[in-house]
């Protein structure tokens, strides 16, 4: 991708990151498609929207810098400008950060809207990073989504509570309730892969988890230690040193803005001898 | 992961260690608390404006939390020309 190929106007995309479960992955992959995003040219802002238990911040490594939040910016405290933060490593990257002391009555759909559609105006994407469970936090940050990532672990509840989000995804979101809109494109994201214990049959195939959902799939992110020191660097995965994880994410994002990337499963490499004893970093 | 290495890195879970510490002491002493930054920026446009005109977006508040030191930046745009009451 050329930065020229970039139109002018910005795309003004809003994408979901959703689950239901807790503990898939949402942030982790908000943070990790948000930079990819914006390492490719395109301008991109990861906004949190499980307010109360901020954490974006702390898995994109703003955490120290949060000045206003979302919810002054909804309830006119603060300018969206103002509360904006611009990631040090990348230019086009931008946090919206959630509010640590309120609660998700605070998220009013007229707020998110006003607020989303100035975002619209000056970025091609805006990444909703939803919170778990499907109560009003969840709901608000699925409402006006053009597309929706659904962070899905091979294993049943997940699966189970990734099907529930697809139903809402198709029936309360502002897409579903307007006449001759096109639904919200949903695609799923596999994520914590573990391929030895898929072949032992411990745990169930991708292709097993995308017969019962039935959505197209976005990309599969192996389960990896990259993913669990990214987060305590406070680096979003494909930022930090490369990784199957990262790979896999940079992938997912070629493939969510049209590129024909094949589906491979790349798993960590075990470094050799000499990479051992000289130490992996360049 | 577990490989051996002359030249290890600093562990990555020391950092993560670090950053909570720092983090949950600026949260816990309460400096977290939800309207003292949006009454201070208030507060400074009111002082500002008894002197001269500006605007709500004319002010920009960047924050880093630090171990020992914590520092405020705040930046006030003026137009080009200073509107003076």
């Amino acid at each position: 991708m050329s930065k020229d190929l970039i139109p002018e106007a910005p795309l003004g995309k809003v994408i979901v990151v959703t689950s239901g479960k807790g503990g898939v992955g949402k942030t982790t992959t908000s943070a990790a498609v948000g930079a990819e995003l914006a390492r490719r040219g395109h301008k991109t802002v990861v906004i949190d929207f499980d307010v109360g238990l901020r954490n974006l911040d702390m898995i994109m490594g703003c955490e120290r810098r949060v000045v206003f939040d979302f919810i002054n910016v909804i309830q006119g405290d603060a300018k969206l400008k103002q509360a904006l933060i611009r990631d040090r490593r990348l230019e086009t990257l931008s946090v919206l950060p959630t509010s640590q002391t309120r609660d998700k009555d605070a998220l009013t759909r007229e707020g998110v809207e006003k607020v989303l559609e100035e975002l619209r105006q000056d970025f091609d994407y805006i990444i909703c990073d939803s919170p778990a469970g499907i109560e009003r936090g969840a709901q608000m940050a699925m409402y006006f989504a053009d597309e929706a990532i659904v962070v899905t672990n091979p294993e049943v509840s997940s699966v189970r509570d990734s099907d529930r989000v697809l139903g809402l995804l198709n029936s309360i979101t502002e897409r579903a309730g307007k006449e001759g809109a096109e639904p919200v494109k949903a695609q799923v994201l596999i994520t914590r892969h573990n391929k030895a214990r898929i072949e032992s049959g411990e745990m169930m195939p991708v292709e097993d988890v995308l017969e019962i959902l039935a959505v197209p799939l976005l990309g599969i992110i192996p389960e990896s230690a990259a993913v669990l020191r990214a987060s305590n660097l406070g680096v979003p995965v494909v930022l930090d040193d490369p990784s199957a994880a990262g790979t896999a994410y940079e992938d997912a994002v070629g493939r969510m803005i049209g590129e024909q990337i094949e589906m491979r499963i790349a798993a960590d490499r075990r470094p050799g001898l000499l990479q051992r004893l000289f130490g992996r970093t360049a | 992961m577990f490989g051996f290495s002359l030249r290890p890195r600093k562990a990555s879970a020391s950092t993560a260690k670090e950053r909570l510490q720092i983090l949950l002491a600026h949260e816990r002493s309460g400096g977290a608390r939800p309207d003292c930054l949006p009454q201070l920026q208030r507060d400074i446009l009111d002082v500002i404006r008894r002197h001269m005109q500006i605007g709500d977006e004319a002010i920009d508040i960047r924050m880093e939390r630090g171990d020992e030191l914590s520092s405020l930046e705040i930046n006030i745009e003026f137009p080009g020309k200073l509107g003076m009451n």
